[in-house]
């Protein structure tokens, strides 16, 4: 066991696997000797070379592009886009091809790459470098959508994102890369794609969260002294409606906390599915605490946009009053 | 100081069978074989005639949009002779010689254009990729393909396809700068037929030839006529060599001319003068291998009634291949989506013709399961 950071244990599933399997290579811009914009791929060039740890020019649909080469031949590529807000340029490339490749030639020729993304805001960083739009991923048919928010969490999905056989982006909350440490084994595990993680058991209602925002959920739950049950969804798709079902159905009162805009956020889905699912359990209408329908503001003001503590309590004591 | 000049280059341009007929035979010696050349003109012969039955199986309502490949059978064709089994063929839409060369089943394409996604299921054992719908984008998987051969020590070659209009695009750039600075395994062949549908290539580069692009990105670049087999045989030869032995990519700019329209959904006489279609009628491709093999006795009157008999049979039982194919099931479209398919993608399948999409699953009880999902190569 290690007390690591979210970046140390991306890390070190990185170095795992590559270690583990000499198909598995990373690409990106500045991946290389600087091992990353945030460090996530620091010491792989020195421990595994060129070959195998490949700064690219500086063009994201060149690297996701070239990364379905390198699948379709064969390999198993994770390639790097530095921030969120630059997935744009690959955007056709992912949904084009990626996406569809399996099901275009009927499986017999398939996208294995796991592209890594720090998603988010809370980072006082410049403009396109604190967006969500996992959503729009999630809504690409072909796709697996994965955001951590953990440590452990993040080393075992890793894994299970590298060797799944279809293609995955895998969604790194930045805002809690360093923000605290947590006990990671050591030895190599996995958490499976799909599943998501209660986090704290409840019984006055269930939260429905998944990256930065946990811990945002976290702390509005303790502040509010409710018994709240918290579902870390870990997977964005496919999503694990039994496990919010089962929790809501419990409960019968249900919020949703999601950083990206609010329409056709994925807490519509959710609430959605929550209806189709619990209907006749539910106390209360669902609730979402989300982003705002707006560009996401430069830093000054992006802690009024991401939802905090204040604005989740807020919602549960709205719904706890219902 | 004076001004210095850095960079001094130029273009060379390779004919070696013309349309009238000669013969280059300080280039050609040893090209390819006599006995090849007419397989080789063969093959055209039945590719034609597919395209002409395609054509029309369009026209009759029993296909949907087909893009007519007539006058451009010698690039593709050209390409696929010169490459090895562990070569990868990437490529656009309009590359049927080649592909069928490497050992494509016919009906595949037909299948495809049929709207039947069954016929892009690529034989095991055969690396080529599906057609290519968006223009430009497969010249990355190229790429991404070039490297993993490199990357496992292997020495094959990535070779892909695209046509004058897709070098406007940022994918194209981004595919070559990669494979010129990564030092990768991948010939750009570009077919460039002079017309993006209705936009002539003037409006693409305004460059005298497109070959320079190639140039600019520092990679070995050659002009060759495209309808001439012997020229693009010569130009695939060194750079198949040069990605082999030194992982440097080439930059192969065809001249050639889509005889027909972008496809059955287009209409040419809008946009170009007939005068020009007329010339270019002259320098087909086939006419001129024709011609070629007769004059050195290869070829005959008799042969050629035989290879128009023999294309009439292939093609025919082709077609009945593609039209006679079971339907696909109604849920095929599911399947292959995902190796292990959603729980929630299983419910939409299982139920799609059952209820509506917001039943609780645990009602449907006894849906039928899905077929096993298609695995990874």
């Amino acid at each position: 066991m290690a007390n690591l950071t979210l970046v140390q244990a991306i890390n070190l599933a990185l170095i795992q696997e590559m270690e583990k399997d000499d198909r598995v290579l990373i690409l990106g811009e500045d991946v290389g000797r600087n091992g990353g914009v945030f460090r996530v791929t620091e010491g792989l060039h020195q421990r595994f070379g060129d070959a195998r740890v490949v700064d690219t020019p500086l063009a994201e649909s060149g690297i996701i592009g070239t990364a379905i080469g390198l699948a379709m031949g064969g390999l198993r590529p994770v390639p790097e886009i530095q921030f969120e807000g630059f997935l744009g340029p690959a955007y056709d490339q992912i949904t084009t091809h990626a996406a569809r490749f399996r099901t275009r030639t009927r499986g017999t020729l398939t996208c294995p790459l796991t592209i890594r993304v720090p998603v988010g805001g809370g980072i006082h960083a410049p403009e396109l470098h604190s967006d969500s739009p996992e959503s729009i991923y999630a809504h690409t048919p072909g796709l697996k959508v994965v955001m951590p928010s953990s440590p452990y969490d993040a080393k075992g999905l890793l894994i299970s994102a590298i060797r799944d056989p279809d293609p995955v982006i895998f969604f790194e909350p930045k805002r809690i890369y360093r923000a605290f440490r947590e006990e990671v084994p050591e030895d190599e595990y996995t958490v499976p794609i799909g599943e998501a993680r209660v986090v704290t058991e409840g019984e006055e209602m269930t939260m429905i969260s998944w990256g930065a925002s946990v811990i945002q959920c976290m702390n509005a739950i303790e502040a509010s002294g409710r018994s709240i049950e918290l579902v870390d969804l870990r997977t964005i798709y496919p999503l694990d409606i039994e496990t919010i079902a089962r929790s809501v159905r419990k409960t019968g009162r249900a919020v949703i906390v999601h950083e990206a805009p609010k329409t056709c956020g994925l807490g519509a889905e959710i609430a959605t599915l929550i209806m189709e699912h619990c209907f006749l359990q539910l106390e209360a209408p669902v609730q979402r605490v989300t982003g705002f329908d707006t560009v996401m503001p430069y830093y000054k003001l992006e802690l009024e946009y991401l939802p905090d503590e204040t604005r989740i309590g807020r919602a549960i004591e709205e719904t706890a009053a219902y | 100081m004076p001004v210095k000049t850095v960079y001094n280059t130029a273009i060379e341009s390779v004919s070696i069978l013309d349309e009238h007929g000669n013969f280059d035979a300080k280039l050609g010696k040893g090209l390819i074989p006599d006995k090849d050349v007419v397989k080789l003109y063969e093959h055209m012969c039945v590719c034609r005639h597919l395209d002409e039955v395609a054509f029309k199986l369009q026209r009759s309502g029993r296909m949907g949009t087909y893009p007519e490949n007539r006058g451009q059978e010698a690039t593709s064709l050209g390409a696929a002779y010169v490459l090895k089994p562990q070569d990868w063929l990437v490529t656009c839409y309009r590359e049927n010689a080649g592909l069928f060369w490497r050992g494509l089943p016919m009906e595949s394409i037909l299948l495809h254009w049929m709207g039947d996604e069954r016929g892009n299921a690529i034989p095991a054992g055969l690396n080529v990729t599906p057609i290519a719908i968006p223009i430009g984008t497969q010249m990355l998987h190229a790429t991404g393909l070039g490297w993993s051969m490199k990357y496992r020590g292997e020495d094959g070659v990535a070779c892909t396809f695209f046509g004058d209009g897709a070098t406007s695009e940022g994918d194209f750039h981004e595919a070559a700068n990669f494979a010129a600075n990564l030092d990768l395994p991948v010939i750009f062949f570009c077919q460039n037929n002079g017309w993006a549908i209705s936009v002539p290539s003037r409006i693409q580069c305004s460059a005298p030839t497109l070959a320079q692009r190639g140039i600019a990105y520092g990679m070995d670049t050659i002009q060759v006529d495209g309808n001439d087999l012997f020229a693009v045989v010569y130009a695939m030869k060194a750079a198949v060599k040069r990605a082999r032995t030194h992982h440097r990519p080439t930059f192969i700019e065809a001249v050639t001319y889509r005889l027909g329209d972008h496809t059955t959904a287009d209409d040419a006489r809008r946009y170009r003068d007939p005068a020009e279609v007329e010339s270019w009628q002259h320098k087909d491709p086939i006419l001129r291998l024709r011609a070629y093999l007769e004059g050195k006795k290869l070829w005959n009157g008799a042969k050629q009634e035989a290879i128009e008999a023999h294309a009439k049979e292939t093609i025919s039982a082709v077609v009945k291949r593609a039209e006679d194919i079971d339907a696909p099931s109604n849920v095929d479209f599911f399947d292959s989506m995902y190796v292990t398919m959603p729980a929630d993608l299983r419910v939409q399948r299982d139920t799609m013709r059952t209820s509506s999409l917001g039943q609780n699953p645990a009602e449907l009880q006894g849906a039928p399961q899905p077929a096993a999902a298609h695995v990874a190569r």
